[in-house]
């Protein structure tokens, strides 16, 4: 904990952090429960079944300084015009180092009950998904968060246009670390489009650690799209808590490309009938990055849907981790639960660690998974030599169909035409194909 | 649905046939566990210094480690104190010579066990070693197999005449060090069976290997080290048994497997201590680390069915260090009542070309819960390496569960690697269809099942094949899903 004694040298405790807390007194409890839970524990290590493959030391040895205030750096607004999804035509609401800038955003007048907002202007029940996890990670967010997102749905409403939530590191000096709390809340048959994008312009080792909690309510259908792209000396820590309402329909996306180490926790619990929810992912790596996604889908009710995918193109040195849990609890019959990872690598320095797991304590029910791991087909490739295409453009070609089959399952059509058009230029631009 | 839920009900209601005791005037250590008992051991059986020596490293890095909670299994933690670490009948005399000299009263209880020891069992043509509590009573076939070379015996009879052989071999596929309860097995083990086969000899008859635990408050520890030399092939199978307590026994083997170039060992288990009765009470622990190691053009291929214990953690593995070697692992895991299985099986690929399937049948009824464990390790230069996993569940009864937590680690771009899993129950419609066919309810269970299980059943010995079909309808006696 040598670490956040650093934190404590520089920073008051956390009651004087607090007081320049705009949301201040409400928030006191939890806070120092969170404070409280990280010095009891300690980092994960190696030696922790949830962390096995990824070793946070590099993370555990920054100085993690909570930034306090926003970083003076003026960022104009042609820096960030050409960021992904900059142009998209949405509500925007920007974040520099985890706090709020109104200049940057712009938000539309909202109909009656959609309340788009940053954190710190609303007040929602933080912390009533996230308790019970004993992540370190979340306990550090709970004490140190800044600001984030407040995305609120009324009940039969819908989000004119999507949301865009921009998160911008400028860290400049290694250990800077931004804490980011979101809180998504849809009512009843509520509807909308949330993109949360997270990039740096900084090369510091900086980190950002994420918490969202989101409640899905009956009849609503969400989607939400996180694409990282973050520095590729960034910590990226995030963690989603869902909670679905009945005949509830929530798409998550993760698009995982930045970062030189990135864990994407992501809790869903279904706990009412016929809820459908589908976790999609796709990490394309090189050099020395890391990816994990760990996710545990709790079905606690029957008629149930779930389906995870998830992608990785691994080049270089990189890892890629996937751990996927589903639990099907006593009477949740007639659930359908699949999952699926599959791994592409290009270097044979890479690394592959999947863990599809299934926990099953029902008997009607349909659940399967699959994993695989190997290197490009020789025989595609050759297939679209004899038709001409050059080495390289094959081989761009099937890892851009191996990306797709991830991207294509976005519905939001902009969205999902830029992330294609990304990952096609990504592919020539940053990884060896010839 | 009515009728289903009564018939699951009337299932859990099945006999243990092997609950007996045998009455017999045993030996026994004092329960406790210390470097006494280790010395104990080791005196007991003549032991050279350097088996001593190892045994007390093992015992002295075993006081260091902590018992693992990670297998998907609850259960009280163990008392070390309370165990007595050896049991063997008493012997008259000098001990038997050959087995016409053995204690009728064992070989009765081997005969209603259905091992043949006598040499009448010359027609069932497989050689048996029959291990009761902590000692090996006898073995058939001596001679003719070692008209052929090979060395078939107790391992503590292999120290005393074979001590180069053990000493080259012993713990090499499993250190001492390996986990908690390998090492405890390092320290306190007592006997098991040795098989070494010399180069280019194919094993003329089947080797096998029956255990019974019969004294009570007794874990067995037993230890086995097969080695087959370059180009020679053997088939062993291993049966186990233990009457019907109350409390808890520790069953906790180790068994090493050495596949030298282009040998080919085949290693069957079928594996029914006794699994405790409906309320989960008394039953065996069965802890157990098996592990065999592939030299080049190897192959080590696991076979097992897993009908008993009250909680099972296996994990047969195979180390393919030579290029070109096979592992294989097929599995028919069984619970039922409380009865708790993690198993599963590690394929740790090394060697250039190596290969490796996996066929996991897991089944479910009563409140039993089954969990696969395995990995598939791809080293950075095992090159064109191929996997192919495959774990089935299949669930009787709304109370029991079944999971599956496979691990899947590649270094190497040229890796072929392929997980499947499925979940699925025994559905009323396929009951239905057989009933109007003019057969049982319960027959038609039997039947699905055993289709269910009819890829790992083919991997069996045509005898054990027999007696594993029959063992798991007695297990599933009175159970429909």
């Amino acid at each position: 904990m040598s670490s956040i004694a650093t934190a404590n040298s520089t920073v008051t405790p956390v009651e004087a952090f607090v007081a320049i807390e705009q949301n201040g007194a409400t928030l006191l409890p939890l806070r120092k429960a969170g404070l409280a839970r990280f010095s009891e524990s300690d980092y994960p290590t190696l030696r922790d079944e949830d962390w096995r493959f990824t070793n946070v030391k590099p993370l555990s040895e920054l100085p993690f300084r909570p930034t306090l205030s926003p970083v003076s750096q003026a960022i104009l607004e042609e820096q960030l015009s050409d960021v992904i999804f900059g142009q998209l035509d949405a509500d925007r609401l920007v974040f520099v180092d985890g706090h709020f800038s109104s200049a940057l955003s712009q938000i539309a007048d909202q109909p009656n009950g959609v309340t788009i907002s940053n954190l710190a202007n609303v007040e929602v029940e933080l912390g009533s998904l996230s308790t019970g996890d004993d992540n370190p990670f979340v306990a550090l967010n709970d004490a140190f968060f800044t600001d984030g997102a407040v995305i609120q749905i009324a009940d039969g409403q819908r989000l004119a246009k999507p949301v865009h939530l921009l998160f911008v590191t400028t860290a400049s000096e290694d250990g800077d670390a931004a804490h980011i709390r979101n809180w998504i809340f849809a009512g009843t048959n509520a509807q909308g489009t949330i993109i949360e994008s997270h990039i740096s312009l900084g090369q510091a080792a900086s980190v950002t650690n994420v918490v969202t909690e989101s409640r899905i309510g009956d009849g609503a259908d969400i989607e939400h799209i996180k694409f990282q792209d973050q520095s590729n000396r960034a910590f990226h820590l995030a963690s989603l808590y869902s909670k679905l309402g009945r005949d509830a329909q929530y798409g998550f996306h993760s698009i995982a490309l930045g970062a030189r180490l990135s864990r994407n926790n992501l809790r869903m619990r279904l706990a009412q009938p016929g809820i459908e929810c589908v976790l999609n992912g796709l990490y394309m790596l090189r050099g020395q990055q890391l990816a994990d996604h760990h996710m545990i889908v709790e079905h606690a009710a029957p008629h149930c849907d779930s389906h995870e995918y998830f992608n990785g193109i691994l080049d270089d040195q990189s890892r890629g981790v996937f751990h996927g849990r589903i639990l099907v609890q006593p009477g949740a019959q007639k659930t359908d639960a699949k999952q699926t990872n599959k791994n592409l690598l290009l270097s044979d320095d890479a690394t592959a660690n999947t863990k599809p797991q299934l926990e099953i304590y029902a008997d009607d029910v349909k659940c399967t998974h699959g994993a695989t791991i190997g290197a490009m087909d020789d025989d595609a490739i050759f297939y679209l030599q004899t038709r001409g295409i050059d080495t390289a453009t094959a081989r761009r070609m099937l890892l851009h169909g191996f990306a797709g089959e991830i991207v294509e399952r976005i519905r939001h059509d902009a969205v999902r035409e830029e992330l294609d058009a990304l990952v096609w230029n990504r592919l020539e631009s940053e990884h060896k194909l010839d | 649905m009515r009728a289903d839920t009564d018939t699951i009900d009337e299932f859990v209601a099945s006999d243990y046939k092997y609950g007996f005791v045998t009455d017999i005037d045993s030996e026994s250590l004092e329960p406790g566990l210390g470097e006494d008992a280790v010395r104990f051991i080791s005196a007991k059986k003549n032991e050279p210094e350097w088996l001593l020596e190892w045994r007390l490293k093992a015992f002295r890095h075993w006081e260091k480690l902590e018992c693992p909670t990670w297998p998907h299994v609850k259960y009280p933690p163990v008392n070390f104190q309370d165990i007595s670490y050896y049991s063997a009948p008493k012997k008259k005399g000098d001990g038997p010579k050959s087995l016409d000299e053995v204690d009728p009263k064992l070989l009765e209880t081997y005969e209603k066990l259905g091992v043949p020891l006598h040499e009448r069992a010359r027609l069932a043509g497989v050689a048996v070693d029959a291990v009761f509590d902590s000692e090996s009573i006898g073995t058939t076939f001596k001679a003719d197999l070692a008209k052929a070379g090979v060395i078939f015996c107790s391992i503590s009879e292999a120290v005393q005449e074979h001590p180069e052989l053990v000493k080259k071999y012993l713990g090499t596929v499993v250190p001492y060090t390996d986990n908690f309860y390998a090492t405890l097995n390092s320290a306190v083990f007592s006997d098991g069976s040795f098989v070494y086969i010399p180069k280019g000899t194919r094993c003329p008859m089947e080797l096998s290997t029956y255990f019974r635990i019969n004294a009570a408050n007794t874990g067995q520890f037993e230890r086995t080290l097969i080695i087959a030399e370059e180009s020679s092939h053997v088939s062993y199978l291993e049966g186990c048994t233990a009457p019907m307590r109350d409390e808890n026994q520790l069953h906790a083997a180790v068994v090493e497997l050495v596949a030298l170039d282009n040998a080919e060992i085949k290693y069957s288990t079928v594996q029914n201590w006794y699994p405790g009765d409906e309320e989960g009470l008394g039953g065996i622990y069965n802890f157990v680390t098996k592990r065999g190691i592939c030299k080049t053009n190897a192959k080590i291929s696991w076979t097992q069915v897993e009908t008993g214990s009250a909680i099972t953690w296996k994990y047969p593995s195979v180390i393919l260090r030579g290029d070109n070697s096979i592992g294989e692992f097929y599995s028919v895991a069984l619970t039922n009542n409380m009865q708790q299985a993690d198993t599963g099986t590690k394929m740790v690929h090394l060697g250039k070309n190596t290969r490796s399937t996996i066929i996991s049948k897991g089944i479910s009824a009563g409140r039993g819960q089954n969990s696969y464990r395995g990995l598939v390790q791809v080293g950075k230069k095992a090159a064109n390496a191929r996997n192919f996993s495959q774990c089935d569940s299949l669930l009787i009864g709304d109370r029991c569960g079944a999971h599956t937590f496979p691990y899947i680690e590649v270094k190497n771009t040229t890796a072929n690697i392929e997980h499947e899993a499925t979940t699925s129950k025994i559905g009323e419609d396929q009951i239905f269809y057989c009933n109007q066919r003019g057969l049982e309810t319960q027959d038609a269970v039997n039947m699905i099942v055993n289709g269910f299980c009819k890829e790992v059943f083919r991997e069996l010995p045509m005898e054990f094949a027999m007696e594993a079909q029959k063992l798991l309808d007695v297990s599933l006696e009175g159970s429909v899903g």
